[in-house]
């Protein structure tokens, strides 16, 4: 079953250098079943002794023909398809196509409802980073410990989630114009205390692994991305604000109630995986910040615009929904022709379009780095494949 | 051969205890599962869950995920299979030592789930390798996966090592390796395995 590499040979020269010993080029095809490609992904690399001269990234072992599938269903069914997306987020799936839906319905969505979706976008941030940076310090050899750790805690957010939502993960949450159901004043009074104790947890990790040596050795100065690849390859989220540019469309667009609450953007200086995973421990402290404003204001009111769901038909047009989501800029565009259903339905996927910057940053590296490389990426195939 | 189980428990008040090669054999094997660490969608993610920290899945012996496919004895199918990843899943399921075990987990690998309509999904990966326990949910619980390796010790505990229902691995005439799936022209070929899998025949009301 191995194909080929077919990729032009350009950029890097395959022959060995002239004053190293005489070596053979060896290709290996890790994956798609590897324990740190992250579900079913495979590389090709073509290896130099251990040094990675290229890689072929292979997609699509788990197509599940998502886009397919929702233009031929109502908008409102599609909604539990995008929960397994990027089945880490299920929330920010949610908001990011209602959000695209409204805009092309016009839509307003209430206040606390805004509130209410804030909260959760927040939290799902929090618990992706956490276990991020458990999946991250597993690939670099760090078995279980922090992982561990980052689960403890996302349980704790999980549990927030089920008790506002009725499931686990696949949330299937938000509503055209507002949220399922809304929460009541105990589901508020335990969020609060679970963000009131994330800060410890996040010192906890941080006294655990951002000082240690082994993780410095085999974080900083590897895998750079440069500031102009990082824009060219349209790069969104973490990634590239850990290569130093600010841009978050939480600041951007300012969607939702974004524009009134106060945060800052954490940005990265050398664009090393280092910086990936330091950013994202920054990100996760100001999403507490968020959290506790919005526990804070959060309106009374009713938490849903009152949208007929049966036989819901959006006007002619297109449009495109875009937020902020926890691995970077997650899209949905959408052409509506007046029917029940999509013309067209199209995902901008964060994992899949920071994934294609992939090579670039392994090349020269050794391959046990490029395992490192693609953990900070942070990818999720259920939504690099769709 | 099992001992008579009144005579054991007799013998057991009076401090002896009786035991089976089998039984002991068995106990062995039921309480060190060691899963392949092979996830593929979504329910791969709630299987981390039940390894770590809350619901703890070492308390059964089945903490232990193995890489390789030649160390296991518990294949966990944890999501969607698609029919690019059909071919691998069997392969690693040859790959695996016997006895083994296989664990389904999820709408998606029972029966292709809310994707079964898709072009390229395989509607349940029992159609090409035998599947012990079945796990229904969108993504099942972590307790449902306890619930599911507790089913299989259960299992485990009556397995044969002779006679006629003896384990598959100790049958010679049983066939050590399934066949692989090829991606064809249109679709996986075959488009699945008679000796396990035969689709539902059709059932005709007689006229009266």
């Amino acid at each position: 079953m191995i194909q080929p590499l077919t990729m032009p040979e350009q950029g890097y020269t395959l022959t060995p250098k002239e004053d190293a010993i005489e070596t053979q080029m060896l290709e290996v095809s890790m994956g798609p079943h590897h324990p740190s490609t992250h579900g079913v992904f495979r590389m090709d690399v073509v290896l130099d002794g251990e040094e990675v001269r290229r890689l072929k990234p292979v997609l699509g072992y788990l197509h599940r023909n998502h886009e397919q599938l929702a233009e031929k269903m109502n908008w409102l069914g599609s909604i539990p398809f995008t929960d397994r997306l990027d089945y880490f987020c299920s929330m920010t799936n949610n908001w990011a196509y209602c959000l695209a839906v409204e805009q092309l319905a016009g839509i307003k969505v209430p206040e606390r409802a805004e509130y209410i979706r804030v909260i959760m976008a927040e939290l799902t941030r929090l618990q992706n980073h956490s276990c991020q940076a458990g999946f991250l310090l597993s690939d670099t050899g760090a078995w279980g410990t922090p992982l561990l750790y980052a689960f403890r805690e996302r349980e704790k957010i999980l549990d927030l989630f089920e008790a506002a939502s009725g499931a686990r993960m696949m949330c299937n949450y938000m509503r055209f114009g507002g949220v399922r159901a809304d929460v009541d004043d105990d589901w508020l009074a335990a969020a609060r205390k679970v963000v009131e104790n994330y800060p410890c947890f996040i010192d906890e990790l941080e006294a655990l692994i951002t000082g240690n040596e082994i993780l410095l050795a085999r974080t900083q100065k590897i895998g750079i991305l440069p500031r102009e690849l990082a824009i060219n390859a349209s790069i969104t989220g973490p990634m590239l604000r850990a290569s130093g540019v600010d841009y978050d469309i939480r600041k951007v667009d300012r969607y939702g109630i974004y524009g009134r609450l106060d945060f800052r953007v954490p940005l990265g200086e050398v664009g090393d995986v280092y910086d990936r995973y330091y950013v994202r421990i920054l990100e996760m402290r100001e999403s507490v910040k968020i959290l506790q404003q919005a526990l804070r204001d959060i309106p009374e009111g009713p938490s849903d615009a009152g949208v007929k769901m049966r036989n819901f038909k959006v006007p002619v047009g297109d449009g495109y929904g875009r937020i902020e989501g926890p691995k970077g800029e997650l899209g949905f565009y959408l052409v509506s022709d007046g029917s029940t259903r999509p013309y067209r339905y199209h995902v901008r996927a964060p994992s899949f379009i920071n994934l294609t910057i992939l090579e670039d940053m392994c090349v020269g590296h050794k391959l046990a780095d490029a395992m490192v490389i693609l953990g900070s990426v942070d990818i999720v195939l259920g939504e690099v494949d769709r | 051969m099992a001992i008579d189980e009144g005579l054991k428990s007799e013998l057991r008040k009076a401090g002896v205890f009786v035991t089976t090669v089998e039984d002991l054999y068995n106990w062995g094997r039921k309480n060190s599962i060691w899963p392949l660490q092979f996830g593929l969608a979504c329910c791969a993610i709630e299987m981390i869950a039940a390894a770590c920290s809350r619901y703890d899945m070492a308390r059964f012996g089945a903490e232990v995920f193995r890489p390789s496919p030649r160390q296991a004895d518990l294949m966990i199918v944890a999501g969607t299979v698609t029919k690019k990843m059909a071919p691998l899943a069997v392969r690693l399921y040859n790959q695996m030592p016997e006895p083994k075990y296989v664990i389904a987990m999820g709408a998606c690998a029972i029966s292709g789930g809310p994707f079964k309509e898709g072009y390229n999904v395989l509607k349940g990966i029992d159609r090409y390798i035998p599947v012990d326990v079945h796990i229904p949910g969108c993504p099942p619980r972590p307790e449902a996966l306890l619930d599911a390796l507790i089913t299989l010790q259960k299992r485990i505990e009556q397995d044969h090592l002779t006679g006629k229902h003896r384990l598959r691995a100790y049958d010679k005439e049983q066939k050590a390796e399934w066949p692989v799936p090829e991606y064809g022209e249109h679709d996986l070929e075959p488009p699945s395995n008679p000796d396990v899998w035969k689709p539902e025949p059709m059932k005709r009301p007689e006229a009266k």
